[in-house]
């Protein structure tokens, strides 16, 4: 019977623990649904060029697909960074985001572009199909052409070397000189 | 007559309130083919979750992305795409994430099966406490115990 006295104990310190365990979950994470999968098709326009592009003017080798818009912040904030990165060698596609592209051209005329092509997505229908869901995003695509990651937010350094580097073995080891060389 | 007025005061009020949560609901016009349509518009519509805010449904959200949802969802009722094909191309987006009612798979199985489990352990619980304690509830009296008692009951009161 005395054991019986233990049992609100022991479930309190179950909850306890649950929810001690529940604060350090970030529920804004969500596990992205296209993992694995291949870049979904599109047919849209190139930014600067305005020629027709699709999923075939992506090359099979591992690249970062960026999604990007003037009306955001943070996009301005990841932009040097990602200047840096494509200086570094890590080719980097852009998706322009639910932006106008006049806008657009003239934010990388004066900010800098680090990107090898821009696809234009006024509409947002690439980033639905992507399960874009705001912007900046990031994702790796692999050497297959298949989404092998999604980071969703300001892409810097520290993120870059935990969850990107492994794709981009070359390009890790010189960020890590280049921000040395900074400090 | 208190009554009356009270009660229909209470009942405006819960009208007012009954009314005001569909105000929440974000005010589009979608122009929809049929009543049918229109009906499972808002049946999906709010039982798919925006993926930027969360804790909305894609009804009730004023984010780009969740009116972007609505929009598909729009178009795909008006080409005719079932519930179920809806739904698959929601989530083959955004995960079952996006399903106020996902599906049974490893990561939901718990959550599907928590309602009945508590409520068994409930029920082991109450049966358990019933089951041991049958003597400490016994109303058993003696002989001299019985006749005490009716002896107190049987006083007159003055």
């Amino acid at each position: 019977m005395r054991a019986k006295r233990f049992i609100p104990l022991v479930a309190f310190a179950v909850l306890a623990g649950l929810l001690f365990r529940g604060l350090s979950i970030d529920p804004t994470e969500l596990p992205a649904a296209r993992l694995g999968q291949p870049f979904p098709e599109f047919a849209q326009l190139e930014l600067k060029s305005g020629r027709q592009i699709s999923v075939a003017s992506l090359a099979k080798r591992p690249a970062l697909v960026n999604v990007w818009a003037t009306w955001c912040y943070s996009c301005r904030v990841e932009h040097p960074y990602l200047l840096a990165l494509a200086e570094q060698g890590v080719p980097i596609y852009g998706l322009n985001y639910k932006d106008e592209p006049v806008k657009a051209r003239e934010w990388l005329a004066q900010l800098g572009d680090p990107y090898q092509l821009n696809v234009v997505d006024e509409e947002g229908s690439v980033g639905l199909d992507l399960g874009v869901y705001g912007a900046p995003e990031t994702y790796v695509l692999n050497a297959a052409g298949h989404i092998a990651h999604r980071h969703v937010g300001v892409l810097d350094e520290a993120v870059f070397q935990r969850d990107f580097s492994r794709w981009f073995p070359a390009a890790a080891s010189v960020a890590a000189v280049g921000s040395e060389a900074e400090q | 007559m208190k009554i009356a007025l009270k009660a229909l005061i209470s009942a405006t009020i819960c009208g007012q309130l009954w009314l005001a949560s569909f105000a929440l609901a974000v005010i589009e016009t979608y122009v929809f083919s049929s009543p049918d349509l229109e009906l499972r518009y808002h049946q999906l519509s709010q039982e798919l979750r925006c993926p930027k805010c969360q804790n909305q449904n894609i009804a009730d959200s004023n984010a780009p992305i969740a009116r972007d949802l609505r929009v598909v969802l729009h178009e795909q009722l008006e080409q005719g795409a079932t519930d179920d094909e809806i739904l698959a191309f929601m989530v083959a987006r955004y995960g079952e994430f996006v399903r106020y009612r996902p599906g049974v798979d490893r990561n939901t199985v718990l959550l599907w099966a928590a309602p009945g489990l508590l409520l068994m352990l409930g029920a082991a619980g109450l049966l358990s406490h019933f089951r041991q304690r049958p003597s400490a509830r016994s109303t058993d009296v003696t002989e001299a115990e019985q006749a005490e008692i009716t002896r107190l009951l049987g006083e007159p009161r003055d």
